[in-house]
């Protein structure tokens, strides 16, 4: 913006000339970036500032459907749903964090391969084949994994047959000798339904790596581990820390998975946030859900980012 | 289609099962619901619920033109109708073709837009609520709801008192148990669509052929341990455990209410039920995963032709039913049309074609008769036709007030874990 002000030649009238018409076309180049800047803040007005107002509202009013809502200021209820709701928030960030690990577990090397090793006709189709998954609905993908996780089914099986469910048990992830309903099975669908928001980032941010640094490193005598942890893993950075924010944020607040994968020990805050909004009518109760969720999100992430210490996002 | 390209792989009952768990019927956690759902809860609730004023006050309920917008249906040959999805004969070549529908629009000239759009209660009232509350125009001159949602619709006097010169077949022709329902008497403002049977449903194969017949056995079987699902509409499953404790869900007290709840979390606690489910419960009956569960009676008739070891069961101390209802919302701009179609389907002959294409239970006066001479399989299912003995065990959920409905529904949500 300061280019565009100082492109503006400041003087082109002179300011004793007498002429009122001259300031116009100045006062409007000047104004020029904010016309631009219109449409993007309009939107966000809308679809953003507006609903977070009526939100904030509504988390704020007490009544009911038949004798109407009214801001009470009734602060409480922030309290209340905290505490009504502390082990759904647990389980919501818990879920979420996992599935997160294992999405960076499963993409990493993944995306690696497809950005490194993958000729250049692979890379595309491998990159389709990451993509494909979005052209059928969430919903289909995650009762999908009913039939794979399916009690009876070969999977769950071969984990009995190798006793790694009877691991699982013992940590809790799973209980007795099915994998469904259970935090296992919630885990896997946030898991597979999210990875490809994290596959894309880290793709993007390794295939720009210059193929020549790892030539230089192995010149430095640098083994090609060391020419990970040193070399790519670092610049790769920026992708680690947008696709742990890309799966994490959606995965916290998802409920599909836990409604249709678990139990109803497994249930989210995203559940309670649907139940509170559709089947009790408590409406600030719903509200006051989501702004807790959203802030403990935001505070978890700017911490994280902090950590991270990655100002440039690509 | 894609979808088709999706399942191809898969068994036929398991790709049926799959896609009525998508897109079919009642408190279906259909595609849209969940989109809609999804989009109402990523932080909107606001937006639908901020200073909501008292419901009604675009007219009470005792006041039948308050909530009336003119009526264009003489100018205007069409009604808006808005159904559950898979909820209307349709023909099987041709998805968009619907028989009684085309017999409707070429008896009276009124073109039917039929939207599949009721994929669950609770969702399209959180969708229908901003414009009724505002005492705007819906869109829609017909909609479909279940009897609590219905009664809500009425209470808030967000439904149109029916005129009763236009729908003299349906009153003619309403079967008598259906006549006076507690938030409706004398049906002043809405007409069954179908009725709803809430039964218990096994897979034979899955309890090794031992017979699952009442609700203490879901609850506490030690075989079915783990395999056991209710369903997550609060009335249907409290009902039927009501029952199963001797009480009347018609009459029952807010301590019975509680007792229900506690026998039912004992059962979550132990680890004995599942899940609550949608009727996505279909998938995973068939597949075995689930032994036995609260079942409706009209997703079992599909269930059963894909899977003979499927059986259903009416508990001896009776089962819940409830009926979906065609109402006339608040402004609608059709009713008269809309009245005109109610009325239509209450002629036997075309009751008998929906009730054959559907497979849920008809509240018309004889039409038994005329669904034996066009489907004789459906004739003689109890799960469509109820039998006498049936009838006498059927029980439906009392009205809530509003107070007890907030109340209730916590509670509920409470157990099922949200």
């Amino acid at each position: 913006m300061s280019t565009l002000t100082e492109a503006a030649p400041p003087q082109a009238i002179p300011p004793d000339s007498g002429q009122p018409a001259g300031s116009a076309p100045r006062t409007r180049r000047k104004l020029t970036p904010y016309w631009l800047l219109l449409p993007g803040v309009a939107w966000l007005v809308v679809f953003f500032a507006v609903p977070m107002l009526y939100q904030g509202s509504t988390s704020l009013q007490t009544g009911s459907l038949e004798d109407g809502f009214r801001v009470t200021w009734h602060l409480a209820t922030y309290w209340d749903a905290l505490v009504e709701y502390k082990w759904h928030f647990v389980r919501s960030f818990g879920y979420a964090a996992t599935a997160t690990l294992l999405c960076l577990a499963i993409g990493y090397p993944l995306a690696y391969t497809i950005a490194f090793k993958a000729s250049k006709r692979w890379r595309s189709v491998l990159l389709i084949l990451v993509i494909a998954p979005f052209f059928t609905s969430f919903l289909i993908r995650t009762l999908a994994w009913k039939t794979i996780l399916s009690d009876g089914g070969p999977v769950v099986g071969l984990l009995n047959t190798l006793h790694v469910l009877d691991v699982t048990s013992a940590i809790g992830l799973t209980s007795g000798d099915r994998v469904l309903a259970t935090p296992l099975a919630v885990v896997c669908g946030l898991t597979y339904n999210f990875l490809p928001f994290m596959i894309l980032p880290l793709y993007t941010s390794l295939e720009r790596i210059d193929p020549r640094l790892h030539e230089a490193a192995g010149d430095l005598y640098a083994r090609p581990f060391t020419t990970f942890r040193k070399v790519t893993f670092p610049i790769s950075l920026p992708g680690v820390v947008a696709g742990t924010l890309l799966t994490f944020i959606p995965a916290s607040g998802d409920y599909i998975n836990a409604q249709l994968l678990g139990s109803p020990s497994e249930q989210m805050v995203g559940n309670g946030i649907q139940k509170q909004f559709l089947n009790v009518l408590d409406y600030p109760t719903a509200a006051a859900l989501s702004f807790i969720l959203m802030a403990l999100i935001l505070g978890m992430v700017t911490v994280y980012m902090r950590k991270a210490g990655t100002e440039e996002l690509v | 289609m894609a979808f088709n390209e999706l399942t191809d792989g898969l068994s036929e009952p398991v790709r049926k099962a799959w896609e009525r768990s998508l897109t079919s019927g009642r408190a279906a956690l259909g595609r849209r619901a969940v989109l809609r759902a999804a989009a109402l809860t990523a932080g909107a609730a606001g937006l639908a619920a901020c200073g909501i004023p008292p419901a009604g006050h675009t007219g009470g309920t005792g006041d039948s033109t308050a909530n009336a917008a003119k009526d264009l249906s003489d100018s205007e040959k069409e009604v808006n109708f808005s159904n559950w999805p898979l909820y209307v004969d349709t023909d099987e070549n041709d998805k968009e073709k619907h028989g009684t529908l085309e017999a409707f629009t070429a008896a009276t000239g009124i073109k039917v837009r039929y939207t599949e759009d009721v994929n669950d209660n609770v969702e399209f009232f959180g969708k229908v609520k901003p414009q009724l509350a505002a005492g705007q125009d819906t869109g829609r001159d017909l909609m479909v709801l279940t009897d609590w949602m219905a009664a809500r619709l009425i209470r808030l006097g967000w439904a149109q008192k029916l005129k009763p010169a236009n729908v003299t077949t349906a009153i003619t022709n309403v079967e008598s148990r259906f006549r006076a329902p507690d938030w409706d008497p004398g049906r002043l403002y809405s007409y069954p669509w179908a009725g709803i049977q809430v039964v218990i449903a096994y897979n034979r194969k899955a309890t090794k052929g031992k017979e699952v017949t009442s609700v203490a056995q879901l609850l506490e079987d030690p075989d079915l341990k783990g395999r056991v699902t209710f369903l997550s509409e609060m009335r249907d499953s409290i009902g039927i455990t009501l029952l199963d404790m001797g009480k009347d869900p018609a009459k029952f007290t807010a301590d019975d209410y509680a007792a229900a709840v506690a026998r039912l979390q004992k059962a979550v606690d132990n680890k004995q039920i599942r899940r609550f489910t949608g009727n996505d419960y279909g998938q995973e009956l068939s597949s075995g995963d689930i032994a036995a569960c609260v079942a409706w009676g009209g997703d079992l008739i599909q269930l059963q032709a894909d899977n003979p070891d499927i059986e259903f069961v009416i508990p001896e101390k009776g089962f819940v039913t409830s009926t979906d209802n065609l109402l006339v919302p608040a402004r609608a701009q059709h009713k008269t049309n809309a009245e005109k179609l109610i009325d239509f389907y209450y002629q036997p002959k075309i009751a008998a074609q929906l009730t054959a294409g559907i497979g849920f239970v008809s509240a018309v006066t004889g039409v038994k008769e005329e669904l034996a001479a066009i489907a004789p399989d459906s004739a003689a299912n109890p799960l469509v036709v109820p039998t006498p003995g049936m009838a006498a065990k059927a029980h439906v959920f009392r009205t809530l007030t509003e107070t007890e409905e907030s109340d209730f529904e916590e509670k509920f949500s409470k157990l099922i874990g949200a």
